[in-house]
């Protein structure tokens, strides 16, 4: 029960709130207690400074039996404190007792205050009632909330679990491995010196095992190129498409 | 019009909600248009809307600005049933709201001694409206939740900003000092708290 906009006329609309466990009771006419004595004291045009709390204490609680609202709490509670500020009123005072606290002030301060709380309310109601009346585009009466990510709190493990859980759902189907193969570069080279070392001139297809693997070719590759650029040897095709022939290079050997 | 006006009402048409006068200069700046200023190019388009009879008007709200229908059209538009109007907040509902208005950041207990009534099931469902919002933790026992208004109340009540409202001291009763009960000043009597304690006596 939606107990801010529900408002059943001359009758008691009470709603229980789950989450707090207290009883609302809201009366059509009166927003609460104090309401209802403000109204009073309205109703018998009495000075707010100078209550007369004996027959403002009778009224409140004729009204409230009358309404059947004397089991409610809050206006009880009210209730039983104009009656004790009644009792406090009673007392003898001693003669010349000028410094005299007044029982009735801190209710007074509490009516100030609250008849302040109701002039707003007439400003709000004011307010939102104009704005009622005009309507903004694409007017929906379910407001439309991008979801805005709220603060996280979270500990490790949950935060773990949960990339966990992504990780899982995200895996793709197995299809094919690419293992990458290391090129063995270096041990190209020892194999190209070590060849060179015993013949002045040698062939692609000397170096090259039978069967080679693309990685073998292409580190054997990479090796004479390194060693051509290190002027270790010299690489030389003849011809277009020819065999193209390794040599030892003297000259750098000299120098 | 302008060519800002122009691309400023093409914007707030497209905006359900009011947009930010950030965002609105930021367009301003980006627009080809520099002899007209953000605020000169409103005003054109709010005495456009005004003046040359339209079914819409431009308001400032909530530190933005937004296209609205004219009140007389409400009626007709409800009939249609093309938009409703809201429902109404209860008066209970509404001094909570004021309070929170007033006195933000505000907890719960503060809420209940000036209204003298439970505020529980009014503060879940202002909140339910995006009216009010938790604000941060008061000191104290229990750290209470404390609340303030969102933009969103201020979108409802159409109202630029909280100073909108009138101060405490306009308002029509103000705490004046009452005869010998409050010291001058208006600071209430601290005496007489309400503790169950007799009037203290001169000896």
């Amino acid at each position: 029960m939606d107990d801010v906009s529900t408002m059943l006329p001359g009758s008691l609309a009470v709603a229980e709130s789950a989450a707090s466990e207290v009883f609302v009771v809201e009366l059509a006419e009166y927003s609460g207690p104090l309401d209802l004595l403000l109204t009073l004291i309205r109703d018998e045009q009495i000075d707010i400074y100078d209550i007369p709390i004996a027959r403002i204490a009778e009224q409140f609680l004729a009204r409230i039996s009358s309404l059947k609202l004397d089991e409610a709490a809050d206006y009880l509670e009210m209730a039983a404190r104009l009656v004790r500020i009644k009792a406090q009123t009673l007392l003898p005072r001693r003669e010349g007792e000028d410094l005299w606290d007044d029982p009735r002030a801190e209710l007074v301060r509490r009516l100030l205050e609250y008849q302040q709380v109701r002039e707003v309310v007439d400003v709000l109601e004011r307010r939102s009632e104009d704005r009622r009346r005009r309507f903004a585009r694409a007017y929906s009466q379910q407001v439309v909330q991008i979801p805005v990510a709220g603060k996280l709190s979270l500990s490790l493990p949950e935060l773990l679990s949960a990339v966990d859980r992504v990780l899982r759902l995200a895996r793709k189907p197995h299809i094919h491995d690419i293992v990458p193969r290391a090129l063995d570069v270096d041990g190209a080279i020892g194999i190209v010196r070590a060849l060179l070392a015993i013949r002045a001139r040698a062939q692609w297809k000397d170096i090259l095992p039978k069967k080679a693997e693309p990685w073998e070719v292409l580190s054997l590759l990479l090796a004479l190129l390194e060693l051509a650029k290190r002027g270790e040897l010299r690489l030389v095709q003849p011809h277009a498409f020819a065999a193209f022939e390794i040599t030892r290079d003297s000259s750098s050997e000299a120098a | 019009m302008t060519p800002l006006a122009k691309l400023l009402e093409a914007a707030l048409f497209a905006s359900a909600t009011p947009v930010p006068e950030a965002a609105l200069r930021a367009m301003a700046a980006h627009a080809d248009d520099a002899e007209t200023t953000l605020e000169s190019a409103l005003d054109e388009l709010r005495i456009h809307y005004d003046t040359d009879g339209h079914g819409v008007e431009l308001i400032a709200v909530a530190g933005g600005w937004q296209i609205l229908t004219r009140p007389e059209y409400t009626e007709a538009i409800e009939r249609a049933q093309l938009a409703a109007r809201p429902q109404r907040l209860s008066t209970a509902a509404l001094e909570t709201l004021a309070i929170i208005a007033y006195r933000q950041p505000i907890g719960r207990s503060e809420i209940e001694e000036i209204r003298g009534v439970g505020a529980g099931a009014i503060l879940k469902s202002l909140h339910e409206r995006g009216l009010i919002d938790v604000v941060g933790r008061g000191e104290g026992l229990g750290r209470p939740l404390l609340y303030g208004t969102t933009p969103s109340f201020l979108e409802q009540f159409a109202l630029r900003h909280l100073e909108e409202l009138p101060r405490a001291d306009e308002l029509a009763i103000a705490l004046r000092a009452p005869r010998q009960a409050t010291p001058p000043g208006g600071v209430p009597a601290p005496a007489t708290k309400d503790n169950g304690e007799a009037p203290r006596r001169a000896d």
